[in-house]
């Protein structure tokens, strides 16, 4: 059944017109401001460019088009135990000032390959860090933790990995243009033909 | 006041109470159907319905702030953006925990159904047998066949997809079409089914949401969203809202009044009758009272037991339903957190398209056909079959576009399910009254004293051996079981604390879930259950409160109540 016909038998049986409210018409913001965060612009532009590397726009868009830094600076902020967010918050300041060290200016100012062969770097360094720690299994999705557990925290890279993954892969661009989104299926194919390199569901 | 005069009133819009509304107006009784919490609307209010995790401030996820305001609900996933304010919360509605019981309620018009998890299940015939044959708690007075014709009656109302599969462990209904299994779940389910010789069975899940269109009620249909929780402006899933509600109201003859937290039945000394209920407007804090010939009371299995407790404690010290010594005890719920995953090769050329509301299911086989394990009863199993996402581990993916090419792809299959076990009735699980903490409108609150015994923590070691054995037997790989924590209430599936039975020294209700005390007074929800099954609950809810508002209203036209 075509989305059309299903919402004029909503309305017919209803009444109600609710489908193509706003809920559709998606904004690229936030109802929670920046303001109300330790973090301020200076910070979401630093993620955004780090994050771009994680995730780089291709033929689909990146990180950096879906604005991820403000989000995950918002969820680091919000949803992040106090212990996760200190350590979030030590390790993303140090990522400047470790530049400054090694290149003289900040990662922002560096060119592309300087910023990822910091990454690479970074990268070894929380493998390192988490092997010693007994944290093999690491998720892509940052809350998946259960509450209560004591494991350790892991590396402050390995937070901001998993901060742009969930932040693009639930942003609007990334569900619906990196991957594949239909907001009403009408029914399942449980047997739908796949070959490699076609998208998966956003949800 | 003579508007203060109903028929019938029905205390609590759930499941059983919308039902009990639905059967009892459509009989011409006028009927008030009170509700603690605040209206929901069809439709219109479920605001959240179309939104996308990109639509919340925090993509969904619930901040620290809620976590630490809400301990109880942060325990499972009952506290998300998608559904803030549905579940109700400890610091308004507190109870006390002498044990850790995990108790998630909906209070509003709707109630839990809402929210509910759908799978609709009939009890076999043995369920009701089980503790007469094993000497455990006392005889359900009902059997199968009493409840049968009404399994047949909701079925087709709620609507029940599912597939025929002529099993004694889990007797067919009236099904619409199956909501699909996907490939490999069907290939998974004829290897159990050679490997086991037919002793194992993976079916289609049952699911109360509707995959033909009932225009009749006006629902259009599952749209394989996957968003049950949020409430379908489409209709897909049964709800009061959806479903009895609208069928009731057609009739002319109900009366909805939200924010009315029922305090007691007013039960009459002199005729042994209820009177009424006596009501407390949860906005106001005014006590009203409302007189009818029969009270139907469903206001959540353990809210049930709460409001018999608290009333005629002049007569009974315990309150109406007390004479028996049970009420309050017996308190099941169904155990879970017990499972196996792996995951599937192959199939590398198959996916599938839309967002099914169910998975499959695998009826209980323990202890069933002769055989004998070292505890009683059993369990069944859901599940389904999936690739995965960019959620999984890809920690040594490093970054990049090859990163970014790898999580834009479906992963492997996986298959993983999980067990529901039956609980026991034991008269040491119960409910009391804590007079000693009150709520916000100055009631006492329940007392939660209950946790898994001997049987169930036997009944584990199997239901996560089993898990493991049937993928292993299936050619699943990678395969690894889980029996984690699984206290009382988990489960939402609170059963007992006003039993049924054959005598009032043993049981709180008869056979057609009258209060022995007090024949008008119905309580039909979880509260009745003998025994708890290992199936989930709702639809025999549904069944049994259809089968005591009809033998209500013949009673009603005899004079007897």
């Amino acid at each position: 059944m075509q989305r059309r016909e299903l919402l004029k038998m909503i309305m017919a049986a209803t009444g109600v017109a609710m489908v193509g409210n706003s809920a559709f018409a998606y904004v690229l913001k936030s109802p929670v401001p920046l303001t109300d965060t330790v973090f301020n612009q200076g910070d979401v532009d630093l993620f955004n460019d780090i994050a771009e590397r994680i995730l780089p726009r291709t033929d689909t868009p990146g990180a950096k088009d879906a604005n991820v830094g403000l989000m995950a600076l918002i969820l680091a902020n919000d949803c992040y135990s106090k212990t996760e967010r200190d350590a979030f918050i030590v390790g993303f300041n140090s990522i400047n000032t470790q530049c400054q060290a090694r290149f003289g200016k900040g990662f922002s100012s560096l060119s592309i390959s300087e910023q990822n062969a910091f990454l690479q770097d970074l990268g070894q360094a929380a493998s390192v860090y988490n092997k010693k720690q007994d944290l093999y299994y690491l998720s892509t999705a940052p809350f998946d933790k259960n509450r209560d557990s004591t494991d350790p925290t892991p590396h402050y890279f390995t937070l901001i990995k998993q901060l742009t993954i969930f932040t693009f892969f639930t942003s609007k661009v990334g569900a619906t243009e990196a991957l594949r989104y239909e907001a009403i299926p009408g029914k399942y194919n449980g047997e739908l033909d796949y070959k490699k390199g076609d998208r998966a569901w956003a949800t | 006041m003579a508007n203060n005069h109903y028929d019938a009133i029905v205390v609590g819009s759930g499941i059983s109470g919308g039902w009990a509304a639905k059967e009892l107006a459509e009989k011409g009784l006028k009927v008030l159907m009170l509700e603690r919490g605040r209206n929901i609307e069809h439709i219109k209010d479920y605001t959240n319905a179309f939104y996308e995790a990109w639509d919340y401030p925090h993509r969904g996820i619930a901040t620290e702030q809620m976590r630490q305001e809400n301990p109880i609900l942060a325990r499972e996933y009952t506290l998300n953006e998608m559904t803030a304010g549905m579940w109700a919360t400890h610091k308004d509605h507190p109870y006390t925990e002498v044990k850790r019981f995990d108790w998630f309620r909906g209070y509003h018009v709707g109630g839990r159904s809402l929210l509910w998890g759908r799978q609709s299940y009939r009890w076999n015939a043995e369920d009701f047998t089980a503790n007469q044959r094993e000497g455990v708690a006392v005889d359900w007075p009902i059997r199968y066949d009493d409840l049968a014709p009404w399994y047949d009656y909701v079925e087709k109302f709620a609507g029940i997809a599912g597939t025929k599969e002529g099993l004694d462990v889990l007797p067919d209904g009236q099904f619409l079409p199956p909501v699909p299994l996907n490939i490999v779940e069907k290939d998974v389910a004829k290897r159990i089914e050679k490997a086991f010789k037919g002793t194992r069975h993976m079916i289609h899940s049952r699911t109360a949401n509707i995959t033909q269109p009932m225009p009749e009620q006006n629902r259009v249909g599952c749209q394989y969203r996957n968003k049950c929780w949020l409430g379908c402006p489409f209709g897909g899933y049964f709800s009061t809202q959806s479903s009895t509600l609208p069928a009731a109201m057609s009739t002319g003859n109900l009366t909805v009044r939200p924010f009315s937290i029922v305090t007691q039945v007013l039960y009459d000394k002199n005729t042994k009758r209820a009177r009424g209920v006596e009501v407390l407007d949860a906005e106001t804090n005014q006590t009203y009272e409302y007189t009818s010939k029969i009270v139907f009371v469903n206001a959540s299995s353990l809210n049930s037991t709460w409001i018999l407790m608290n009333s005629a404690t002049d007569i009974w010290e315990g309150g109406l339903g007390s004479s028996s010594g049970e009420l309050g005890h017996n308190v099941m719920d169904h155990h879970l957190s017990v499972g196996a995953s792996g995951e599937v090769e192959g199939y590398d050329d198959k996916y599938y398209s839309g967002r099914r509301p169910c998975g499959f299911y695998i009826p209980r086989f323990r202890n069933w056909g002769g055989e004998k394990r070292d505890y009683l009863r059993g369990f069944g199993y859901q599940g389904s079959a999936s690739r995965g996402n960019w959620q999984n581990n890809v920690a040594e993916l490093g970054f990049g576009a090859d990163l970014k090419q790898a999580l834009t792809e479906p992963g492997g299959w996986s298959i993983g399910m999980t067990g529901f076990g039956e609980i026991l009735p034991n008269h040491l699980n119960k409910v009391t009254l804590d007079k000693t903490k009150k709520d916000k409108w100055g009631l006492p609150v329940l007392s939660m004293d209950a946790e898994l015994q001997e049987n169930e923590v036997r009944m584990r070691k199997d239901m996560m051996q089993d898990a493991m054995d049937i993928l292993t037997a299936a050619g699943v790989k990678n395969v690894h079981g889980w029996n984690n924590d699984s206290p009382i209430g988990k489960g939402i599936h609170e059963m007992g604390t006003a039993r049924m039975g054959r005598d009032p020294r043993s049981s709180v209700l008869n056979a057609f879930n009258q209060v022995w005390d007090a024949p008008n007074v119905f309580v039909t929800d979880g509260a009745c259950m003998t025994s708890a099954s290992c199936v989930n609950p709702s639809l025999t809810y549904m069944a049994l409160t259809a089968r005591a508002a009809s033998y209500a209203v013949e009673e009603l036209k005899k004079g007897n109540l």
